[in-house]
């Protein structure tokens, strides 16, 4: 009650506050226009190459001030619906897209900017990915301008798999993996960092399963009503079942966040990650590992989710992120001039060449120098099909339950028919 | 004398109409007072508690994002899913066991110790203090602490478990045991304040009695039954009274400790409000199990008052 009395009382606070800010900021807001640019990034390079960009931008239009204003995630997707409808909605914040900005697109509270995109011919909608202009459009509009994808897949360390004489380019259906963390296993290695205790980790294993079970077609049926109890589902979820009974996590990957698990990878206390593009990169081993340096790059592999025997996915088909910024309706229009500045070729270069991220800009991806970075751009170039993230694309409920189930069906507490009963409630209620 | 006298001699009359005067007076008094200072409570006290509450009751009825306004009528489906869950379920176990806990074991220990810390014993003040230190600590705080004791790879327990050449448990992974782990952070958080409440209690406590006692020779332990426990009746009273709304209310520390996992074995009813309220962006049902958690406080709270506190 606490809690959620406090929010409410928040929201009667926002309203007061926004009530006497109107009064005073009146006069105020005529001379300059300030972008509110509401982020969740903690890295402090990032922000460094954001915060260069904005200033650049600044220096060209002197009547724009950027104000960068932090959340941290799970406060960020707390607070967000209530931030957005008072009168200190920020100017633009972050999007992982799917189900979340769907909601946010049906409140008016963010902006439709398909015109921006498409004025001059189409100049900024042509200089982006079409894949990633069409993963935050909704039913034809655009609602946000994406930045940045990705591509989760397995990432190996090589001296574990000779230790155990696991070659890794065998891997490539299902089963040949469920024999490699045997293998791993017989030799005293532990096979898998799993953060269970974030759960959305483990939603990797059961959405990938799924979209081998199932291919993109009957997913995609699913997602758009047919529901989650069908038979594909209930493979995919004995398979996850099946990979929890050797028992291949580390220690304690129930209480897991994470930054453990990385950690767990990075000290070569664990063989296999199933990990986002960047996870060989040296910046983030080195953020990761314990001693501060962690695995040397030629020591870390990578191979994509193998495929399942006799199941339609095909091993091209990509589950991954996408992410963009969204504009509020009550931005300064400088917003999108900015956005379509901050997503050009040459900023977008600087940020993947020192951010290790990919961004969507086309033509950026020259600022792409890591070599796993390269092969993880390949791989989504060459995609058959791109998924982003369930606990994204569901939307916020059943997301979590997806990510809820998955950690318990890896851990052997539920059966697969009641882990996908309950996804498909919580889907009823959202249909 | 004489003066005596005139003071006898004023008429009873005067004496009421002047205190019928006065009570005019303040009357006239406590007006503006009233008019000054009883709307800003007023106001903030509908503001922030009485028109939330209703708000929270009206949207448990819905089917509501929190983004616009509640459209989707769903009438009492929240409060049937919630009492379907298992995962409240377990949060209704927990907080009966937190309050289990702190009846049998915590406030036993409090009392023990406050026994000991207000003998006049050699540093007893510094043990007054280094027990009530973890109280003062922030809750967070704490439950990062406690996080990193338990962890079964550089934790504490870890190292202890380690230096006997045996493999340190995952407690806080451990869907059977982490619970137990979290009680036993509770009972090391909160002590120390129900300890202080005894303190405070034994000092009330008439020496003379004590005195008595003795010399009517009675043994320690019939001391503290037959004297001090009765004497501090009411400090028990109380004690439990916060220990119980202390459980309904346990949040901050749960969430960096397990954030209610593994499998939801951690939860109490404001982490799974939390978790699958606002987390899930289900306001509606976040609404609902706020209300029931209401009704769960208000009827534990007024009874207990009613019940056991009735002469204190």
């Amino acid at each position: 009650m606490n809690m959620h009395l406090g929010r409410l009382a928040r929201h009667r606070f926002l309203i007061a506050l926004s009530t006497a800010a109107l009064f005073a900021g009146a006069s105020a807001a005529s001379a300059e226009s300030v972008i509110k640019w509401l982020h969740l990034e903690t890295n402090p390079d990032r922000l460094g190459t954001w915060q260069e960009i904005a200033s650049a931008y600044e220096a060209e239009h002197p009547d724009v001030k950027i104000e960068f204003q932090f959340l941290e995630n799970e406060a960020f997707k707390a607070k967000l619906p209530t931030l957005l409808q008072s009168s200190e909605a920020p100017s633009m914040f972050y999007t992982w897209g799917g189900g979340v900005l769907k909601a946010q697109s049906e409140t008016g509270a963010i902006r439709d900017i398909t015109e921006a995109m498409d004025a001059d011919n189409g100049a900024w909608r042509n200089s982006i990915a079409k894949a990633a202009v069409d993963g935050l459009s909704i039913d034809g509009k655009v609602w946000a301008a994406p930045v940045q994808s990705g591509v989760v897949s397995f990432f190996y360390n090589k001296e574990l798999f000779d230790q155990a004489g696991v070659d890794a380019s065998t891997i490539t259906t299902w089963d040949d993996f469920l024999a490699a963390v045997q293998k791993l296993k017989d030799a005293g290695i532990t096979p898998i960092a799993g953060g269970g205790g974030d759960k959305w980790p483990i939603h990797f294993y059961w959405s990938y399963l799924a979209m081998r079970e199932l291919g993109q077609d009957a997913f995609n049926a699913a997602k758009n009503g047919d529901g989650f109890t069908g038979e594909g589902f209930v493979k995919a979820s004995q398979e996850l079942i099946k990979l929890g009974e050797l028992e291949p996590f580390q220690e304690g990957w129930l209480g897991a966040t994470w930054p453990d698990t990385m950690a767990t990878f990075a000290d070569g206390r664990a063989a296999i990650i199933l990990g986002f593009e960047n996870t060989a990169t040296p910046t983030i081993q080195k953020g990761a590992a314990t001693d501060g340096v962690g695995l040397a790059q030629e020591n870390i592999g990578r191979f994509p989710f193998p495929v399942i025997e006799g199941a339609p996915g095909l091993v091209t088909d990509d589950f991954g992120g996408l992410n963009g910024w969204v504009v509020t309706t009550n931005a300064p229009p400088e917003t999108i001039d900015f956005l379509k500045y901050f997503t050009n070729q040459e900023n977008m270069a600087k940020v993947a060449e020192r951010n290790a991220v990919l961004p969507t800009t086309i033509g950026s991806d020259s600022g792409v120098k890591d070599p796993t970075m390269k092969a993880a751009a390949e791989q989504m170039a060459k995609a058959t099909w791109h998924q982003n993230y369930l606990d994204q694309d569901l939307g916020p409920n059943v997301g979590r339950v997806v990510n809820d189930m998955s950690v318990e069906l890896a851990a052997g507490q539920i059966a697969p028919e009641d882990a996908l009963q309950q996804i498909e409630d919580a889907f009823s209620l959202e249909m | 004398m004489s003066q005596t006298s005139t003071i006898d001699d004023v008429p009873v009359r005067a004496t009421s109409a002047r205190h019928v005067r006065r009570k005019s007076n303040r009357v006239r008094g406590t007006l503006p007072v009233l008019v000054l200072f009883l709307p800003p409570a007023l106001l903030v006290f509908t503001v922030f508690v009485i028109l939330p509450m209703g708000e929270a009751a009206w949207y448990s009825f819905y089917n509501w994002n929190g983004y616009g306004l509640p459209t989707e009528w769903i009438g009492t489906k929240n409060y049937e899913i919630i009492f379907r869950n298992g995962a409240f379920r377990q949060a209704l176990i927990n907080n009966g066991l937190i309050i289990a806990v702190s009846i049998l074991i915590q406030i036993p220990l409090a009392l023990w110790i406050a026994t000991m810390v207000t003998h006049r014993i050699k540093g007893a003040v510094a043990f007054r203090l280094l027990f009530f230190l973890p109280y003062v600590l922030a809750d967070v705080a704490a439950g990062m602490i406690w996080r990193f004791v338990y962890d079964g790879q550089f934790g504490l327990v870890a190292g202890i478990f380690n230096a006997f050449g045996m493999n340190a448990p995952f407690w806080l992974a451990d869907k059977q045991v982490a619970f137990y782990a979290v009680l036993g952070v509770i009972v090391w958080k909160y002590f120390g304040f129900h300890m202080m409440l005894f303190v405070a209690g034994l000092q009330g406590v008439d020496k003379s009695v004590l005195e008595a006692a003795d010399i009517d020779g009675a043994t320690g332990w019939q001391k503290f039954y037959r004297v001090t426990l009765p004497m501090l009746g009411s400090t028990v009273r109380l004690s439990v009274f916060f220990a119980v709304i202390g459980s309904l209310q346990l949040f901050d520390m749960i969430m960096p400790l397990t954030g209610g996992g593994p499998s939801n074995s951690t939860q109490t009813l404001v982490t799974f409000l939390y978790s699958f309220g606002v987390m899930r962006m289900q306001v509606g049902f976040g609404s609902a199990v706020g209300v029931v958690l209401f009704v769960i406080c208000v009827v534990l709270a007024f009874s207990y008052k009613r019940i056991f506190m009735k002469n204190d």
